[in-house]
């Protein structure tokens, strides 16, 4: 009998104000996999990741983390279960230190853990580390990503749930980000669920993509099958 | 010069009253973008309680302690029960449900321990230019001003409050318990609030006691800016001396419009109060 | 607290006066000026009030003019927090200052008439409204809470400094004429200061009304909304902020002018913070989106203390209860009717005239 997917979504249907958003949407994210959700503006991606982190109320269907029903659980207790999400943006507070919010990230670890998250993720992003006493708003927009994904790791997530992580960013800084998640994901055995605009580039380093189309997913296919797929990358993908 | 010396050590100690009202109303207000205006009518309860326990037991301290707790968890009370229920409303909604507190609690206070002024003591001796009275407020404000500072400074739990209220939405992605932080700085702040009260009230209490003491409160924490908590310190101080001058060399009658007077004075140089933060400052 | 929660835009201000116009007029109505169409309402509330008090006695004529003078008030206050956003705690100060006025007017120059003296009142609120409106247009918030608060608590300490001009503590103490010697014989003193209370505050209404309605209602709105837009549109956002203070500050002046008038003192201890956070609670009360809830709230303000008297002596409360009764029946109103009714009595009725009319 095949292990069950670390998270799994069923039939997630949700409303944003009066319209839609997501209607019936199933999906199966597992360990060590880089699992792209792409597709237009507005087709329901970040609604998706908002309904999965727990920000954003479900209509109807579930989200299963290891088998549990997690759909009505809060926010911050899915954060506690190993749901760690990364919002468009980078949710990283600006007015607190960069120290300070990778510390937030770590708080709900045992005390003895904290300063060792702490100094892996300086590891990991160097240029945070010389900044670790400034305020976040003084970081660069690459800095802040790295940031909010050094946060996000500091509370050793299962699954990384993150919103267009090259938002705004220059393509090389994207690549590199894009390297860092596949490698992060091979080393500390994470389901990474990665939303972006940017299909080639989440494509390049996903085990598996899912296209969304008005709320419905329209395609799930390994990544090579995706890009041989002309209709579909002049449809769905822009490009 | 005497004379100086004495207006600035009692304006000095007024103005740690100041400072910790001010405190109380900017904590709340960076946590939940509110002004309590409910606050004077919750230290007034505090102080109440106070009075009755002190009067059982004939222990003042044992009073001052049933202040502080009372104030801790009215505060709490206060957010879960009323506040939370519009966070979601325009702003108003929130200053119109605090001010509707205030006054039931001020009637209240008056239906259960009259309208009459009852005697109230000094934490201690209250004779003399400096008394231990005043060097006592200006020691406990100074070490609860301390305590909150380190608080948030140098604890998770200060580093949570703090993520709570600048970024709710982000906290809680980061695994923070946003409603309980924002009830913590209610019940925080209302136990400073207490602390404020049992200071000012003496030699009596009655329910419209803290009404002159609370506008001072709040021109301390406008002049010093809403969202700095060391504004509220400074403004406090500031108000206290000013007022101090204003009633020892003018007349005490004059000490509402001074301090009128000061808050337009600063209101007009600095909108947003002698030490807003830039961004807080609208254009 | 810049800007409250948008409300609807219909129904927004209307005179708090008269019938409803028939249904099948309507139309033929609705071609006539604002002004003439608000004047008739008015005369027709006139009418109205002028009525209750021929058949009631002096105690209730005595309230029915504090009800007049309290919508007035109220619906100054309308003005600034209800349309042009600006949330004022010191509405009591210009009370005070019209209170003051006309008792000085009345001492010093005896032979003015009174509607001399509200017109001079009316000047002196107005002049204060810019006063205060120009020194706090770039306060926003809780920043022009706290200055409006402290101008409630400071202003009335003037006549304490001033004991020679002011009466310091005591006020001053006048005597007002009742009505002319050819009517005295059928109206009484009472009625006499009612009517024209009443008649004052109708007009001031009518005035206000129509001003709203007009093109720096739109514009107090537009701020109120959003203060950026309306900058980029072209209106003067620090002079419509003034507008709306001096406005608010000439009804609230008017409303002390009538307080004054009815009672014969001007006293320091009528204009305490509790008046100013009385206003607006019955402004809370009534309904912020209109001119109409200030005469739920000028009601209540007047009527729930007398009924809380009145229940506190029939269950013969001891004197500590019945005494703080009306304070903490009007908090809790104000906290039930935020959480459960936030467009207060003027909402709830409207809704019920809207359920009536399809129940038809």
């Amino acid at each position: 009998m095949p292990e069950p997917a670390l998270l799994r979504i069923e039939g997630l249907t949700a409303d944003y104000g009066a319209v839609r958003a997501l209607s019936g949407v199933s999906m199966a994210f597992e360990k060590g996999r880089v699992h792209a959700v792409l597709g237009a503006n507005g087709a329901g991606k970040t609604t998706l990741l908002r309904a999965i982190g727990g920000l954003h109320p479900v209509a109807a269907g579930r989200v299963l983390l290891r088998g549990d029903d997690v759909t009505r659980m809060p926010v911050e207790q899915r954060v506690r279960h190993g749901i760690a999400h990364v919002p468009e943006g980078g949710g990283i507070i600006v007015e607190l230190t960069v120290a300070e919010n990778i510390r937030l990230g770590a708080l709900w670890r045992r005390r003895s853990e904290r300063p060792a998250a702490l100094a892996a993720a300086f590891d990991l992003f160097p240029p945070l580390a010389e900044r670790r006493a400034r305020p976040a708003a003084t970081l660069s927009g690459g800095e802040r990503q790295m940031l909010a994904i050094g946060r996000a790791l500091a509370a050793r997530p299962e699954v990384l749930l993150l919103d267009e992580p090259s938002l705004g960013l220059a393509p090389r800084v994207t690549r590199q980000i894009m390297l860092l998640l596949r490698r992060l994901c091979d080393s500390a055995d994470m389901a990474v669920v990665l939303v972006e605009q940017n299909a080639r580039g989440a494509l390049a380093v996903s085990d598996r993509g899912s296209v969304l189309a008005q709320g419905e997913v329209v395609a799930a296919a390994a990544p090579g099958e995706l890009l041989a797929d002309d209709r579909m990358r002049h449809a769905y993908l822009g490009f | 010069m005497d004379r100086f010396v004495d207006l600035t050590l009692n304006g000095a100690a007024n103005g740690a009253v100041y400072a910790a009202l001010a405190l109380s109303l900017v904590i709340i207000y960076q946590a939940t973008r509110v002004v309590n205006f409910a606050q004077p009518a919750l230290a007034l309860i505090a102080v109440y309680i106070a009075y009755s326990v002190s009067g059982l037991t004939g222990r003042y301290w044992l009073g001052f302690a049933a202040a502080l707790l009372a104030g801790l968890l009215m505060g709490a009370l206060t957010e879960r029960l009323l506040i939370r229920s519009v966070h979601d409303r325009s702003p108003l909604s929130a200053v119109i449900v605090t001010l509707g507190l205030l006054l039931v609690l001020q009637g209240a206070a008056g239906m259960i321990w009259t309208n009459e002024p009852h005697s109230f003591p000094y934490p201690m001796d209250f004779r003399g230019r400096f008394s231990a009275s005043d060097a006592f407020a200006l020691v406990s404000v100074g070490t609860a001003a301390a305590l909150v500072f380190a608080l948030y400074r140098f604890t998770p739990l200060g580093l949570r409050m703090r993520a709570a209220a600048h970024r709710p939405e982000a906290a809680r992605v980061a695994g923070v318990r946003v409603g309980l932080m924002l009830t913590t700085g209610w019940a925080l702040a209302s136990a400073i609030g207490a602390l404020a009260a049992m200071l000012a009230v003496p030699p009596f209490v009655s329910p419209n006691v803290l009404d002159a003491v609370f506008v001072y409160g709040i021109t301390a924490a406008v002049v010093g800016g809403l969202d700095n908590p060391f504004g509220a310190l400074a403004g406090g101080v500031l108000v206290g001396l000013g007022l101090s001058y204003v009633s020892g060399y003018a007349g005490p009658e004059l000490a509402p419009l001074a301090c009128l007077a000061i808050l337009v004075a600063v209101l007009s140089a600095r909108p947003a109060g002698l030490f807003a933060a830039p961004s807080a400052r609208k254009v | 607290m810049a800007s409250p929660a948008p409300r609807p835009a219909a129904d927004e201000v209307r005179p708090p006066a008269g019938p409803p116009a028939p249904v099948g007029t309507r139309a033929r109505w609705s071609t006539v000026p604002l002004v003439v169409r608000h004047l008739v309402l008015a005369a027709g509330a006139l009418a109205a009030v002028l009525l209750l008090i021929a058949a009631t006695d002096t105690v209730n004529t005595m309230r029915i003019a504090a009800v007049g003078y309290s919508v007035l008030a109220i619906a100054g206050l309308q003005v600034l927090i209800g349309a042009s956003g600006q949330v004022s705690l010191g509405h009591g100060a210009f009370m005070f200052i019209g209170a003051y006025t006309v008792a000085l007017l009345v001492i010093r120059l005896p032979m003015l008439p009174l509607w001399v003296n509200l017109l001079i009142t009316v000047a002196v609120s107005a002049a204060a409204g810019v006063v205060v409106g120009g020194a706090t247009a770039r306060l926003h918030g809780p920043y022009l809470a706290g200055a409006t608060l402290a101008l409630a608590v400071g202003l009335p300490s003037l006549a304490v400094r001033f004991p020679e001009l002011l009466g310091g503590g005591n006020g001053l103490a006048f005597t007002t004429r009742g009505a002319p010697p050819a009517l005295a014989a059928t109206v009484s003193t009472a009625q006499w200061q009612a009517a024209a209370v009443w008649f004052t505050v109708l007009l001031a209404l009518t005035v206000l009304a129509t001003v709203s309605r007009g093109r720096l209602g739109r514009r107090m709105r537009a701020v109120r909304d959003d203060p950026l837009a309306a900058a980029a549109a072209g209106i003067p956002v620090g002079r419509t902020k003034v507008a709306a203070f001096v406005l608010s500050a000439c009804c609230g002046g008017l409303a002390g002018a009538c307080q004054g008038y009815l009672l014969g003192t001007a006293t320091p201890s009528s204009f305490t913070l509790a008046l100013s956070l009385s206003l607006l609670a019955a402004l809370v009360f009534g309904g912020m989106g209109s001119l109409w809830g200030a005469l739920w709230g000028g009601a209540a303000l007047v009527y729930l203390e007398v009924w809380a008297e009145d229940a506190a002596h029939a269950l013969s409360l001891g004197t500590s209860v019945t005494n703080n009764l009306p304070i903490v029946l009007f908090g809790l109103i104000l906290i039930v009717v935020v959480l459960l009714r936030p467009d207060g009595v003027h909402g709830a009725v409207r809704d019920a005239a809207g359920a009536v009319r399809r129940a038809r």
